[in-house]
């Protein structure tokens, strides 16, 4: 057989279906086909598809979205592509950002359809090539995602496996790049849910109402534009957990709703009048002080104790060095073998260096560093001077002593460096030294300084 | 011996079901019989898209196979589509027993030429050759000379040579012997 990447469609319409499968059984593929999303997603279980074809538009059941949604957690290497009418291509870019790789307006060209799929399944090729070799690699971490040797991080992950099966909220507090989300789906996975949907929302990438409609979802005709009813993020991870990242963003009006679903397990769609129950454990994230937010009256006191009932503190990677050369050393094998370089290590003068960096960014800027280093070394190992960009960093960082000289001659100085920062623009000159431009015109003047506009 | 019948769905030139007989001929040793030229039902035509619906002639043409038919192969005139895509050529059961080829898009006056007889007769062919092959279990062929590669416009169709490559040919042939000894 040439082709042995099963291929599934799902649509409503049994011609559409028929025609469509027999279409690419001419091409040597075999063809599976679903009349819902339902039973969609049962064979997607049950088989690995390489490409699923699915329906924007199905009036029983799931919609095109929420199937492809529910494909591609049960198989993430899959691609959906979504099949929608000319009315429709709004929401097929709407389902593009979900995650779908690519979507066709029908009827369409044969030659496009063909020319798609065949693209599809090369890269597809090239993809589990490299992933027989990267398998081998992540078998070693699936269970180590989170590495240390550090006892403050081992008490946490010991507390994750305690607290797995509890259905009870948890706050994650951390700097950014601490790695919140990757303790938040250990908790998830280690329990009674883990079959069940991880859903993550980032509280701070929405307004208001977007977050409003992303979370409860919303009734057909809710607002200009909301063609269909769409479930929310909590509907769809119903029975698992939701993950709200960066909780301390979100408005008052957000507060109250969300206090309202923590405390009766039910909400309302937007633009609904019929109460929507769910059970969704929620795990929290914040890089705020929210203690602090709610002494300052920003966040609600009853929403932090009923998100606050069990609470991780994850140390910066500054207080937990040892972990570094560990961390570099995954990382280092990880991105290798995804970007297809042969490194074999990190030498000592170069692991030196990390573990002198203090890690603004903690885990995240960590690797990010390593990918960079990674992708201009040229000799097989990463050495001193692959990383040694790092060292300028920490060099320019803000050490700054006052100087011992007249008051004078320091508002001069100030106001020369803000000119030149801002490129000799007044105005953003002046708002960065904090006085109105008038003043700032003075001064110059006082100091004999002269700019460009 | 079991027979491969042809079958006119609606109008189609005597001298298009001619060339269609040859081929067949020239490539599987089987009977060739035609079957009386047949109506294509008022439900197969999309009014909306003034196409005729593949899915409804290829329901219509299992309905009619003969008890001693090896294959059924139906021609038409009109242009045929499925709901996913704009047009077709032709469409064939995989390993089955029916097939259906239209000459709508062969004709050079589809695409705004002068008619040409020769140009026709070939591609007639080359389509003939193709949707055989699917039901003798034959998949898209790499080649781009062979009957058996995918054309999705109508240059595609004129690249091919109006014969199997030599694999496509072999395979073709094997199927046919092991199938003719099963019923036999
Ligand atoms: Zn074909
Ligand atoms: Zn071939």
């Amino acid at each position: 057989m040439k082709k042995n990447w099963p291929i599934l469609v799902v649509d409503d319409e049994e011609v559409m279906c028929e025609s469509m499968a027999a279409w690419l059984r001419e091409d040597g593929y075999r063809v599976d086909i679903a009349p819902n999303g339902q039973k969609g997603v049962e064979l997607a279980k049950a088989s690995d598809y390489a490409i699923c074809f699915v329906d924007l538009k199905m009036p029983e059941g799931m919609d095109g979205i929420e199937t492809m949604m529910e494909i591609r957690r049960v198989r993430p290497e899959a691609s959906v592509i979504i099949i929608t009418a000319y009315a429709t291509v709004d929401t097929a870019i709407q389902a593009m950002k979900e995650g779908a790789q690519e979507y066709i307006v029908k009827p369409c060209n044969p030659q496009e359809i063909s020319m798609l799929v065949s693209r599809i399944l090369k890269l597809k090729k090239l993809q589990s090539e490299n992933a027989i070799l990267r398998k081998k690699l992540a078998r070693q971490y699936r269970h180590h995602d989170i590495i240390t040797k550090n006892p403050r991080m081992e008490e946490i992950l010991r507390l994750t496996q305690e607290i797995a099966s509890l259905r009870s909220t948890v706050l994650i507090r951390g700097e950014s790049g601490t790695g919140k989300e990757l303790v938040a789906r250990a908790v998830h996975f280690s329990g009674n849910r883990a079959e069940k949907p991880f859903i993550v929302v980032s509280c701070a990438a929405l307004t208001e109402t977007l977050l409003e409609s992303e979370l409860f979802g919303y009734e057909r005709g809710a607002f200009t534009g909301a063609n269909a009813q769409a479930r929310g993020k909590f509907e769809l991870a119903d029975g698992g957990t939701i993950f709200l990242d960066e909780i301390g963003d979100i408005s008052p009006k957000l507060q109250g709703d969300l206090l309202r679903v923590l405390q009766e397990r039910r909400f309302y769609r937007v633009g609904g009048s019929r109460e929507v129950e769910v059970d969704a454990r929620v795990i929290a994230a914040t890089n705020k002080n929210l203690a602090e937010q709610v002494h300052q009256g920003r966040f609600r006191e009853d929403l932090y104790y009923r998100l606050n009932v069990i609470e991780i503190n994850l140390p910066p990677l500054r207080d937990r060095r040892e972990d570094i050369p560990l961390l570099a050393e995954h990382f280092v094998q990880r991105i290798s073998s995804e970007l297809g370089k042969e490194i074999s290590g990190i030498t000592a003068p170069a692991l030196k260096l990390l573990i002198a960096h203090d890690w603004p960014g903690n885990v995240r800027e960590l690797e990010n560093v390593i990918e960079r280093a990674i992708v201009t070394c040229h000799n097989g190992v990463l050495d001193e001077q692959d990383v040694s960009w790092l060292r300028h960093k920490d060099l320019t960082a803000p050490v700054w002593e006052v100087p011992d000289v007249p008051l004078e001659e320091l508002e001069r100085q100030a106001i020369v460096a803000a000119l030149e920062r801002k490129q000799g623009n007044i105005k953003e000159a002046s708002a960065a030294l904090g006085i109105d431009r008038s003043t700032l015109y003075d001064k110059l003047k006082r100091y004999e300084i002269s700019h460009r506009n | 011996m079991k027979t491969l019948y042809l079958v006119a769905m609606g109008d189609v030139p005597k001298q298009v079901m001619e060339w269609i007989e040859h081929a067949a001929a020239e490539w599987l040793p089987v009977a060739i019989r035609r079957l009386e030229a047949r109506v294509i039902p008022e439900r197969a035509y999309d009014p909306k898209r003034k196409q005729y619906q593949s899915v409804e002639m290829m329901k219509m043409l299992a309905e009619m196979l003969p008890p001693d038919s090896c294959r059924l192969l139906g021609v038409t005139d009109v242009d045929l589509a499925i709901p996913m895509l704009s047009f077709l050529f032709g469409q064939a059961q995989v390993d089955g027993p029916v097939a259906l080829i239209s000459v709508c898009r062969l004709r050079q006056e589809f695409y705004g030429l002068r008619a040409d007889e020769d140009v026709l007769r070939s591609r007639v062919v080359k389509e003939v050759l193709h949707e055989l092959g699917h039901t003798f279990g034959l998949v898209h062929c790499d080649d781009p000379k062979c009957a058996m590669s995918l054309a999705t416009h109508i240059q595609r169709v004129d690249e091919k040579d109006e014969q199997y490559c030599a694999q496509c040919g072999l395979q073709l042939l094997k199927r046919f012997s092991s199938q003719e000894a099963e019923v036999s």
